[in-house]
């Protein structure tokens, strides 16, 4: 298999929070590894609070990690990323209203990447590539759109135009961070759909969501995040199919799908929520709310089990296939 | 017997541009301790319509035509205390964001005690009782009186939300996406959880939506609503299953699924039209892909058969001598 152009090795970030009476840290992600290859989606997928986009921050430079290492295309990101690094590896955020510049017109935003990113282009070729780039995310027709300002456009528009945005440095791995949670349903489908065609034109995607459905329909793997730590990855089709982890089979279990009549006896009366991770002892994140925990579970942090050769669960109830 | 009768709702908001028809002759009778569900995206008015029924808009949106009977006595034309009376003790509303709904400054008890206060005669021992009462009933600890907003998670948010719309009793609870802000864990259990009440209590429910897979184990009907208009109306059961509208169809066929051979979608491609000068035929067709010329000529009008209503001219052709 080819190098990975991401490698994230036992990355953990914390918070101080608190005030003056009761401090503590904030376990945001802990002990996070995982590769990204060129050429494909992986999802990380979690509910809210369990860390998912605290990833992603410290991958775009947002913040450093507290420790562990991230290799990005064979070199070392330091403390804070330089122009190279985030224009290799953009962002497409959640917001698609709160993330564009309002009173600029769409062209302004791209030309301006280009001009940060791609500095050996002409005026005349920047123009191109900006209408090549709208277009190549199906804004159409690619001159028209350019001279808009943003409240002309749609919010599906608008994120396309995210990533035509993501897309102006040549990026080889854009972190799109809930990129359609906050778009209709009936327009949804387009943006998971530029994703792949981007993923099919050689483009590596981090798709961070709290949707599995979405996550099955566009990536080729994911990995489940639970307060702050990986607790299954896999190839998507294996995860969705055979989910290990019992938060999986807890997320499997309650994805409302109106296709399926609704299915009582798998459905645990589950009234827990993850925990805020603050000042963290040993012990299985989930357990609390795990059907299947033992003493065993609440005093020592379960270690990865390889299921098959493409999937792996942190569980100590999951045994690997024979 | 009906608690709600709707008919031929119009709510207008004033724009520079003109009148927007937000609301367009939306008529149904929900019967006692039914459940409604009205689905349809950002922009179709479903959310103003429930201000309209629930009497809560503002300017620059007014209602102007329409009636709205509830138990035989028409709320558009209530008044002052008339109205006041209506309020909490027959119809109450849960909000969208439960974070915004509720005071940050008081706690729950106090919140709730303050409903009480001003719509019955209770005694500070009775609003004490009843309010724990109401939090059992969502599974709060009573302990919880004295929390604040702050201190409940997002989903106990919205179960107090939901204790306070039970507190005198209602016969109709009128919820704007109450699960939008929450994950597919807490979704899935206040769903189980409204539903319980209902069966226990009798009320009936009025359940706006962005996202129809939610409803869709939990409602009895289900109305399908786009710019303005329902488009279709019949059992929950049935709309999914047999989808008659063309915008239903492509709903239903928009969001991936977790079980079953992964397979390509496209969602709806388009936009909604205007609404300040709406298209002449169906306001559906410059998106539809089975649309004709009839289409384009003439608005379609919402006909019943069998208490499935769609409003589509493929689905109810017209008749050449009318």
């Amino acid at each position: 298999m080819a190098e990975p152009i991401l490698h994230v090795e036992s990355m953990s970030r914390h918070f101080q929070v608190g005030g003056l009476r009761s401090s503590g840290i904030l376990h945001a992600s802990d002990d996070i590894t995982f590769d990204v290859y060129p050429g494909e989606i992986v999802a990380l997928v979690g509910e809210s609070g369990s860390g998912k986009s605290t990833i992603a921050r410290v991958l775009a430079g947002l913040y450093p990690p507290s420790s562990g290492r991230i290799v990005f295309e064979g070199k070392v990101l330091g403390k804070t990323s330089s122009r190279a690094v985030r224009g290799k590896m953009p962002m497409v955020f959640q917001d698609p209203f709160g993330s564009i510049n309002p009173v600029l017109r769409v062209g302004h935003a791209l030309q301006r990447s280009l001009r940060l990113h791609r500095r050996d282009l002409t005026s005349e070729a920047r123009h191109s590539e900006a209408v090549a780039l709208v277009e190549k995310v199906g804004l159409l027709p690619g001159e028209e759109v350019l001279r808009r300002f943003p409240h002309e456009l749609s919010g599906g528009q608008r994120q396309r135009l995210g990533f035509a945005q993501a897309l102006a440095s040549r990026p080889s791995l854009i972190l799109a961070d809930e990129p359609v949670s906050m778009l209709d349903v009936s327009i949804r489908i387009g943006l998971l759909n530029v994703m792949r065609d981007l993923r099919d034109d050689g483009v590596s995607l981090l798709y961070i969501t709290h949707d599995l459905a979405s996550a099955r329909y566009v990536a080729d793997r994911m990995m489940v995040l639970y307060a702050g730590r990986i607790v299954e990855e896999g190839r998507t089709d294996d995860v969705i199919s055979r989910p290990a982890h019992p938060y999986t089979r807890l997320l499997m279990a309650t994805a409302p799908d109106p296709r399926l009549p609704l299915d009582t006896s798998s459905d645990v009366e589950d009234l827990g929520e993850p925990p805020r991770v603050i000042n963290p002892g040993p012990g299985c994140r989930f357990a609390p709310r795990c059907p299947l925990a033992t003493d065993h579970c609440r005093a020592a942090t379960p270690e990865f089990v390889e299921i098959t050769p493409h999937q792996r669960a942190a569980c100590f109830a999951v045994n690997p296939a024979p | 017997m009906n608690v709600l009768e709707v008919r031929d709702l119009m709510v207008e908001y004033d724009t520079p541009a003109g009148p927007a028809q937000a609301v367009h002759g939306v008529s149904f009778d929900l019967a006692e301790g039914e459940f409604l569900a009205i689905v349809g995206e950002s922009g179709c008015g479903k959310s103003t319509m429930l201000f309209a029924i629930a009497r809560l808009l503002s300017a620059p949106a007014r209602m102007v035509g329409g009636e709205v009977r509830f138990n035989g006595v028409d709320l558009a034309r209530l008044e002052g205390e008339d109205l006041r009376q209506v309020r909490w003790r027959d119809i109450s509303v849960v909000m969208q964001s439960a974070m915004n709904a509720l005071n940050p400054t008081l706690s729950i008890g106090a919140q709730l005690a303050d409903v009480c206060r001003a719509h019955t005669d209770w005694d500070d021992a009775r609003i004490e009782a009843r309010s724990a009462e109401v939090l059992d009933m969502v599974s709060i600890d009573r302990t919880h009186l004295k929390s604040y907003p702050f201190q409940l998670s997002g989903g106990m948010r919205q179960r107090a939300m939901i204790a306070m719309a039970l507190l005198l009793e209602p016969k109709l609870i009128i919820m704007d996406e109450p699960t939008s802000a929450l994950d597919v864990v807490a979704q899935r259990s206040l769903m189980r959880q409204v539903e319980n009440l209902r069966q226990r209590l009798g009320f009936a429910v009025l359940f706006v939506t962005h996202d129809m897979s939610v409803v869709s184990h939990f409602s009895d009907r289900l109305a399908v609503m786009y710019a303005g208009e329902f488009v279709e109306l019949g059992r929950t059961r049935e709309v999914f299953d047999q989808p008659r509208h063309p915008y239903s169809v492509g709903l239903m066929d928009a969001f991936p699924s977790l079980v079953g051979e992964p397979r390509e979608l496209v969602g709806i491609p388009g936009n909604p039209p205007s609404l300040v000068n709406p298209p002449g035929g169906c306001l559906f067709a410059a998106r539809c892909p089975s649309v004709t010329d009839e289409c384009r000529q003439y608005r379609p009008e919402l006909v019943d058969r069998a208490g499935h209503a769609t409003r589509c001219h493929l689905v109810n052709p017209r008749r050449n001598d009318g």
